[in-house]
């Protein structure tokens, strides 16, 4: 199992975070991972994102141009990265984040409104928790209780007593994830 | 059990250096390297094991800091970024020259001049052929992993001290900025041997210990550039270090190194799927460099594309490993542009395959 | 009287002090480098610190004084020897550590090393030889050299409207918060030889206490440079170095 994964959005949706939280969590399943920020003229336009490879064998590349999963949070990502998730690969994009619906019909395409619910659960903070409960959902490559532990590495141990929240994000994650166009049904 | 931790390379090395033992850390904020000091700021480690730890006022105080506390006999180092090196170069001649031990990290970034915050390789050149002036060389190794960004530091102090010369760690925004797995080696003892070079106070019954690099009579500097000379012939016949990937049936071959070889495995592993038996060579030592060992395999194959983010710098160094017996290309991305994996198969099969 | 009656040590009235080798200076005559070296010599030898202390010497005239102090020491780039001190000093925090440089070392080129060391408070000795001259390349303009001064790169004397003013590093590293005890001595006669060494051994006691840098300014000569003979240029100094530099203690500790 190897997958390439990015991550974009704008600055401050906890787009660095997500990637490292997975990363992380991957490597309390025993995983190799590699975490990559955004570099070079990818920075441009107020857009940050990240490449988190998970995978059972040595990772080669961090750096990529085309992924197996795309998760897009803002309109630039989406025109950004459409084009790079491979045939047959995985776009997830935020409804809120997003004027223009996909077009590639040789993906699975789902969506999330993470940020909606969020505000549901009184605590925007928890939008990337969300994000990242819905991937697990579309493609469940890491266990929840890993996820937990890679959390509990991760957070200060101040802010442990927010982990049952950020389970429960994950939880609602996987709950409204909503597929939008699936390779099985064409 | 070893420790196993997610880590930012910088971050990773910077703890590398606490554990290596290190006694100080003198540095000068610069990206893409900055994290390295932060951490070690954060981390306080005299509360750990006594190193000390100072932002200097320039690269040139930091690196001239590293000189006083090496010629102690202590195990000193110091990182900057490619415009911070070229700063430090006056004070790593000297370190050189005066024959001591030191780390120094380079996490390079493009240039030339204030250049680019982004990751390039463009610094082979000036660490491998010394650098400042004089006939000097620098031991140089080239991680390509965060890995590899933890085990070069505790290597870099156990060659600069078996060999009593500055160690280079040529790192890059990639590798410096990356986080990934690490497993970090146990806590090494700091520097506590008065070493019979090191200024450590005059004994009674010894002469005082005088370190310099100064030598006014030419039949006296000679006979230290003989020295030094002699001390290169053993590093080059004992540590040369480098990996092969998929070599045994290859027909074409990729060279490359840090961050930059790893993109080219991907390159590699995209080949292969598409029949292209190519292998690949990533030197750990730039310098030594692994001369013997890329004629050894240039004689099985066709070509030969060294893959590097500049200009083509290490080519040099494998063009002159085959003496013009096997061609040899490069293709580089530079100014901190990153080549991409698929830009790299084109380039093989454009110049290489098809040339 | 043979000479064996006259050479015993009940008339021993001055000898060498044995902080100093036995290499032969290579300073011009008249020149103040030997006397300074001699009285950092002796300070260290009378506070018995010999083995506890490092030095390092500077690029300029004295860039060989590691020859002539008998303790461990360090040559340092030029300009950089508040720096290798400041290394040294953090990784050996024991032992007794000074530098010695002269003006264009420290003032020049080491301007930005000096500044910082006094800032942070490094708790080291930093001798100054001011001369107000570049004397080992043969008398060029030194930051220090005094408004109308001739050198070889200011022929016509110097212009300070295009070649800027003497710089009086020892009054600005005063204001530092990081000195503690900043003074301006002389070596031209035997009082204030005396004064000198006073300091100079202070200086030194001081930095057991860790209270941060000390900063000895010596006044000196430099009868090739200046072109005159030693006296010439002790009576030159005395009537224009002094005004300018004037000599006492700057910055001295809190009771």
């Amino acid at each position: 199992m190897t997958e390439e994964i990015i991550i974009a959005g704008f600055g401050g949706q906890g787009v660095l975070s997500m990637g490292q939280i997975l990363c992380y969590s991957g490597v309390m399943q025993g995983k190799e991972v590699s975490w990559m920020p955004s570099y070079g003229p990818e920075m441009r336009g107020g857009t940050a994102n990240c490449t988190a490879i998970i995978s059972d064998r040595q990772i080669s590349s961090p750096v990529l141009n085309t992924f197996d999963t795309a998760i897009v949070l803002n309109q630039p990502s989406l025109d950004k990265f459409e084009a790079a998730v491979k045939p047959g690969g995985l776009l997830i994009y935020e409804e809120n984040g997003i004027t223009r619906k996909p077009e590639r019909t040789d993906i699975n395409v789902f969506s999330i409104t993470a940020y909606d619910e969020s505000v549901r659960m009184n605590n925007t903070k928890v939008f990337n928790m969300i994000v990242i409960g819905g991937f697990l959902k579309v493609r469940p490559i890491i266990e929840l209780e890993n996820v937990i532990k890679g959390l509990e590495k991760v957070l200060p141990e101040r802010y442990h007593h927010l982990i049952p929240l950020n389970k429960k994000a994950i939880h609602q994650g996987m709950e409204i994830i909503k597929e939008r166009h699936s390779l099985n049904q064409a | 059990m070893k420790e196993l931790r997610l880590m930012k390379g910088n971050e990773a090395l910077a703890e590398a250096a606490i554990r290596a033992g290190a006694d100080a850390y003198f540095g000068y904020p610069i990206t893409p390297q900055s994290e390295v000091i932060e951490y070690l700021m954060r981390e306080d480690p005299a509360r750990r094991t006594g190193m000390q730890v100072l932002q200097a006022e320039s690269e040139i105080a930091a690196i001239n800091m590293v000189y006083g506390a090496a010629a102690c006999g202590k195990k000193a180092i110091t990182s900057s970024s490619s415009p911070g090196i070229s700063l430090k170069m006056e004070g790593i001649s000297y370190i050189a020259g005066a024959e001591l031990p030191c780390v120094v990290v380079n996490v390079v970034r493009g240039g030339p001049g204030l250049g680019t915050i982004q990751p390039s390789q463009s610094d082979y050149f000036q660490a491998v052929k010394g650098g400042g002036h004089g006939d000097y060389k620098l031991i140089v190794l080239a991680p390509a992993t965060v890995q590899e960004s933890v085990d070069f530091v505790k290597l870099a102090f156990e060659l600069a001290f078996k060999y009593r010369n500055p160690v280079m760690i040529l790192s890059d925004g990639i590798i410096g900025q990356m986080m990934e797995k690490v497993e970090l080696f146990e806590q090494q003892p700091r520097s506590t041997h008065e070493y019979e070079w090191a200024t450590v106070g005059k004994k009674e019954g010894r002469d005082s210990v005088i370190v310099t690099s100064l030598q006014l009579q030419s039949e006296e500097q000679e006979k230290v550039n003989l020295r030094l000379q002699a001390k290169y012939r053993e590093v080059e016949k004992n540590e040369v270090r480098f990996e092969t990937y998929e070599c045994e049936d290859a027909e074409y071959l990729f060279a490359a190194f840090g961050s930059c070889a790893r993109i080219t495995r991907k390159a590699m592993e995209m080949a292969r799927a598409r029949g292209i038996r190519v292998g690949l060579i990533r030197p750990q030592t730039l310098y030594p460099f692994p001369y013997d060992d890329i004629r050894r395999l240039s004689e099985k194959v066709k070509g030969i594309l060294t893959v590097e983010m500049n200009a083509g710098q290490m080519i040099e160094d494998v063009r002159l490993a085959v003496c013009g017996e096997t061609p040899v290309e490069h293709f580089g991305r530079f100014g901190g542009m990153i080549p991409s994996p698929d830009e790299i198969l084109e380039a093989l099969e454009q110049k290489i395959i098809g040339g | 009287m043979s000479e064996n009656n006259i050479i015993c040590h009940d008339n021993l009235v001055y000898d060498k002090t044995r902080v100093m080798t036995d290499k032969v200076l290579h300073y011009c005559p008249g020149c103040g480098h030997g006397t300074a070296h001699r009285i950092l010599a002796e300070a260290i030898d009378e506070l018995g610190i010999q083995g506890e202390t490092i030095g390092v010497a500077p690029v300029g005239c004295s860039v060989l004084a590691y020859y002539y102090f008998d303790v461990d020491m360090q040559e340092a780039a030029h300009g950089r020897a508040p720096a290798v001190a400041t290394g040294i000093r953090r990784v050996m925090p024991e032992k007794y550590v000074f530098t010695y440089q002269g003006d264009g070392d420290l003032a020049a080129i080491g301007t930005a090393e000096t500044i910082h060391a006094c800032n942070r408070g490094e708790n080291i000795l930093i001798v100054f030889i001011n001369n107000g001259i570049y004397g080992m390349t043969g008398g060029q303009m030194a930051p220090t050299t005094l408004p109308g001064m001739k050198s070889s790169t200011s022929p016509r004397g110097r212009d300070t409207s295009t070649m800027g003013n003497p710089l009086k590093m020892t009054e600005l590293v005063a204001q530092l918060p990081g000195t503690y005890f900043v003074t301006r001595q002389a070596v031209h006669a035997p009082a204030n030889v005396r004064k000198a060494k006073r300091a100079i051994k202070k200086a030194l006691d001081y930095q057991k206490l860790n209270k941060g840098t000390c900063f000895v300014e010596i006044v000196s000569n430099c009868p090739s440079g200046w072109k005159m003979t030693p006296t010439q240029s002790n009576k030159w100094m005395e009537e224009n170095m002094f005004p300018f530099y004037p000599l006492g203690d700057i910055k001295v500790p809190e009771k």
